[in-house]
């Protein structure tokens, strides 16, 4: 259907939080030529997840799988923001007015564009009420 | 049913009763020899002669590891050194190790120990045995050699180390039965699986030098495609093969014409009845070398009231832990294998774990380093927290302490191929 063509892989890492772990990942991003769109780092007592969306989900996903990483795919969608005061809030408000809670979030802003990543509860709605709201949503073949 | 020596094995309680009674006393005849049980025993005002049953043993004195540490090196051996034919040692976790020594007797009747309970498990000369145990100072590598040669087995002594060529041999010489400890039997199934060699031969796994848990007991089977079969025995009792587990996997057969048994608790020595938890005191009844009286074991067990449809003699149950493992957290007795026992249980934690006891602003706190199951990453953190939690709440039920587990990515953790040592106490000795 339609709105699966806006659901983005994001590469999620299992990481103790022990000096070079983040090197490491991004070494063979390196070394495997993977560029790196965005990324956070969530933490809890000594050990975190890394989040990352890169040009190349499957090769990233399979080098740091061979790696010995504990390493597994998220659904996230991108939503385009406006680069301006009050960017964030429409979305979050959207989102709020439909009861779609936002299990975490991270935003890059790039030359172009503010892009805001997210992890919702309800998918599918989010994606709904966002296209309605007269957003725009990146897809994931924009990240090549 | 198989049996080694049949009359021996199966020999009913007022005989058994004689046999120990002679034995005892020729025993305590032969400890005389040693300056330190003259003394004890004068001390006590009691000789060989005064024994008329087994529950005399009561008036004997203990003896301790320390004891036998401070006999360093010989002070323990009632032969001269001319008739003993070998000599291994236990490597202590402090200061010297503990000697032991065997005259051509004692070896005789330890061979003939394992010959026994390999028969009991149904091995026999049909049988290609891959001994992966140090065949160093450590007397599992020698001890079940002899033994299972004795029995008729094919040995091959591979002793430790290159897991690889150790799984080769396995899957070249069709090797139908391992001993190993059970820690490096799941790493030798892992590295297996890696390298998908199929171990299909495979059909015993004797499994012994650290105590293992009913979980483990599935993993193993599962992994190695094996019935699984617990060992017991220690340098000081010959080695290996002073008690096993026979095919109905309920318990352990502790050879009683060769080992007196009792039960204590380990706080005030008082002895106990059967059912109840306490510490193994072994008086050996057939060594030559090296008589011990009272042997203070450190391992926790107790006598099993039930008989055994095998037809041999009272069993032990199954060792949960190590007196001196114990640890004291926060004024509570905690074992190891109770750790174990609850990671284990629970899915979303690999075979893997480690357990650190530090002492901080003079309150004790226990991280418990653990390796989550590789499918059971969601990619969500939120999800991780849920196991950590998880884990923390089954322990605190089991140990009535409050831990700090720490997840760790899978394989991060060592892996043993010698006795597994999780536990590190990291607290000052007082
Ligand atoms: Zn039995």
């Amino acid at each position: 259907m339609e709105k699966e063509s806006y659901l983005i892989k994001q590469v999620s890492l299992f990481s103790e939080n022990k000096p070079g772990r983040l090197a490491t990942m991004a070494k063979a991003f390196l070394d495997e030529g993977i560029n790196i769109k965005a990324f956070s780092i969530a933490e809890a007592d000594g050990f975190g997840v890394i989040r990352v969306l890169v040009d190349k989900t499957r090769e990233a996903y399979d080098k740091l799988a061979e790696l010995g990483f504990n390493v597994a795919y998220t659904d996230v969608i991108a939503v385009i923001m406006r680069d301006e005061p009050g960017g964030l809030y429409e979305i979050a408000q959207t989102l709020a007015n439909a009861s779609i809670n936002i299990e975490y979030s991270y935003a890059y802003s790039g030359k172009d564009k503010a892009v805001l990543i997210l992890r919702v509860d309800h998918v599918e709605e989010a994606i709904e009420h966002i296209l309605n709201a007269g957003f725009n949503l990146v897809r994931q073949q924009e990240f090549l | 049913m198989r049996y080694w020596d049949k009359a021996i094995e199966t020999i009913q309680p007022e005989e058994l009763e004689k046999l120990q009674v002679k034995r005892l006393q020729e025993t305590i005849k032969r400890a005389c020899h040693v300056p330190f049980y003259q003394h004890r025993l004068q001390e006590a005002g009691i000789s060989a002669d005064d024994i008329t049953k087994t529950s005399d043993i009561k008036n004997l004195p203990f003896t301790k590891k320390q004891d036998l540490r401070e006999g360093y090196p010989f002070g323990f051996f009632a032969v001269p050194l001319k008739e003993i034919v070998r000599i291994h040692t236990t490597s202590g976790t402090t200061g010297k190790p503990t000697v032991v020594g065997y005259t051509k007797g004692d070896l005789d009747n330890w061979s003939d120990l394992i010959a026994r309970n390999l028969t009991m498990i149904g091995l026999s000369d049909d049988d290609i045995f891959q001994n992966m145990v140090n065949y160093g100072m450590f007397t599992g590598g020698l001890g079940f050699h002899y033994g299972a040669e004795k029995a008729g087995l094919t040995t091959i002594p591979s002793a430790t180390g290159n897991t690889k060529r150790q799984i080769e041999m396995i899957h070249d010489f069709c090797v139908t039965a391992i001993h190993c400890t059970p820690s490096y039997a799941l790493h030798l199934a892992e590295v297996a699986e890696e390298l998908q060699i199929p171990l299909d031969s495979l059909k015993t796994g004797i499994f012994g030098a650290e105590p293992w848990s009913d979980q483990m007991r599935t993993e193993l089977e599962e992994k190695l495609r094996v019935t699984a079969f617990d060992s017991y025995g220690m340098s000081e009792l010959y080695g290996p093969g002073v008690a096993f587990e026979c095919p109905e996997h309920n318990g352990l057969h502790i050879w009683h014409d060769s080992f007196l048994v009792e039960i204590i608790d380990p706080a005030t020595g008082e002895p106990l009845g059967p059912n109840e938890r306490g510490e193994l005191v072994i008086t050996p009844l057939t060594k030559e070398a090296m008589p011990l009286l009272r042997y203070r074991t450190g391992d926790i067990t107790m006598l099993l009231d039930d008989v055994c449809p095998c037809g041999r003699g009272r069993k032990i149950a199954r060792f949960t832990g190590r007196s001196d493992d114990m640890l004291v957290i926060r004024g509570i007795n905690v074992f190891p294998s109770q750790i174990e026992h609850v990671l284990l249980s629970i899915p979303e934690v690999a075979g893997s774990y480690m357990v650190y006891v530090d002492r901080v602003n003079h309150m004790d706190e226990m991280i418990i380093e653990v390796e989550i199951n590789r499918q059971f990453f969601s990619g969500e953190l939120a999800d991780l927290k849920t196991i950590r939690e998880r884990i923390q709440r089954a322990l605190r039920d089991v140990l009535e302490l409050r831990t700090n587990v720490r997840l760790v990515e899978p394989g991060s953790l060592p892996r043993f191929e010698g006795k597994a040592k999780r536990v590190i106490d990291r607290r000052e000795k007082m």
